[in-house]
């Protein structure tokens, strides 16, 4: 029997957000997040019982991040002068925007392997299957990404 | 094995700055749970709320209530039986419970004698369906015996009948099944437990005694 889908959401909520501050960027993520999670509610009826929740909602913060990406391209003019308004992402400060500006300095491929890989826990093989690949490619990337991305943080935390 | 990254943050320290913060991970919930109920998508929608009874468990359909559970009937068991009879989109969404919920505390306030919300009784059949359906027409602070439901639904003969009707009521307190009890005066049984069905009829025989502190006119 299916789990109600408040579970699904309450397991992989902080995951699909990870994933969707490192491809689209802290600002859209939260419009991922919610498109991803309303895209998997109206599917997961016909989710097969053994299927991999985590993958499949990867998969789908995959697209969204992909169709979000590519309408940010063609409003850019619009989306790059919104107005200000008042702070809706709670505490100040509770977004490490250090960390997110390091990983939006990678290149695409780096970033979705150490996306899917190190903060969704996403398998090579499974990522290879999303993005495309092979499994040695993405892991290569992945630890290019991850390496680069430690790199980048240790320069610019001081030390003890 | 030697770090050749000593000075800097290790993959898990990475990883764990990557963690989001419950704040904003509440905030989306809502969001998300406003968005699917605007869109029709949810097969059941449900809170808790907090009551003298203990915490009560309210879900609804788009036809109506379906739901009030009792903590000792298990709050996860009961979302995973809902899920599995009437789909698995079901998603806590507070917003779509206020009538609910508010109903409820002016019942528990002593303010309110009767529910006046539309009720979805998916979940109920046959004999039980008719009973359950007529348990509302026991007026607050009354109380039936088991044997005087079963005439009221045209089956006199059928005292035990109600009884299991009334023991698997999906709405209780909505529909009064405490209300319900044996002829000779004891309370019978109750999904909630005796204490709770004490509780609700001490409650109910209290504001008919008369009028209560702080109460004016």
């Amino acid at each position: 029997m299916k789990q109600p889908f408040e579970r699904v959401v309450d397991e992989h909520g902080d995951t699909v957000l990870r994933v969707c501050r490192a491809i689209v960027g802290v600002h859209d993520a939260e419009d991922a997040w919610s498109e991803t999670f309303l895209a998997a509610l109206r599917a997961y009826p016909d989710l097969p019982e053994d299927a991999n929740t985590q993958a499949w909602l990867v998969t789908i913060a995959h697209r969204k991040a992909i169709d979000i990406t590519r309408a940010r391209r063609r409003h850019a003019v619009v989306t790059d002068d919104l107005p200000e308004r008042p702070s809706t992402i709670g505490v100040p400060g509770s977004v490490d925007h250090e960390l997110w500006d390091a990983v939006k300095a990678l290149p695409p491929k780096q970033r979705r392997a150490v996306a899917y890989h190190h903060f969704a826990g996403l398998p090579y093989a499974a990522i290879a299957e999303i993005v495309g690949g092979t499994p040695a490619a993405i892991r290569r990337a992945a630890s290019d990404g991850i390496g680069a991305l430690r790199a980048a943080l240790s320069a610019s935390t001081p030390k003890e | 094995m030697i770090d050749t990254h000593t000075d800097g943050p290790d993959t898990p320290a990475v990883r764990a700055r990557a963690v989001s913060d419950p704040d904003t991970l509440d905030r989306l919930h809502e969001r998300l749970a406003a968005a699917a109920s605007r869109d029709g998508l949810l097969d059941v929608a449900y809170t808790s709320v907090d009551t003298p009874v203990g915490s009560l468990l309210l879900a609804a359909t788009g036809t109506g209530l379906v739901r009030v559970a009792f903590e000792s009937e298990d709050h996860d068991l009961v979302l995973d039986t809902l899920a599995g009879r009437l789909g698995p989109r079901v998603l806590r969404a507070p917003a779509r419970l206020d009538r609910a919920a508010r109903e409820l505390d002016e019942y528990f306030a002593g303010t309110r004698t009767s529910f006046d919300l539309p009720l979805d009784l998916a979940l109920s059949r046959g004999f039980r369906h008719l009973v359950q359906r007529r348990l509302a027409e026991i007026e607050y602070g009354d109380t039936w015996s088991y044997a005087r439901v079963a005439r009221l639904v045209g089956n006199p003969g059928a005292a035990r009948a109600v009884g299991t009707a009334c023991a698997t009521n999906p709405l209780p307190i909505v529909l009064p099944c405490h209300r319900v009890s044996r002829a000779d005066g004891t309370l019978g049984g109750y999904a909630g437990g005796p204490a709770r069905k004490s509780a609700l009829l001490a409650l109910e025989a209290g504001v008919r005694t008369g009028p209560r502190s702080g109460d004016t006119g």
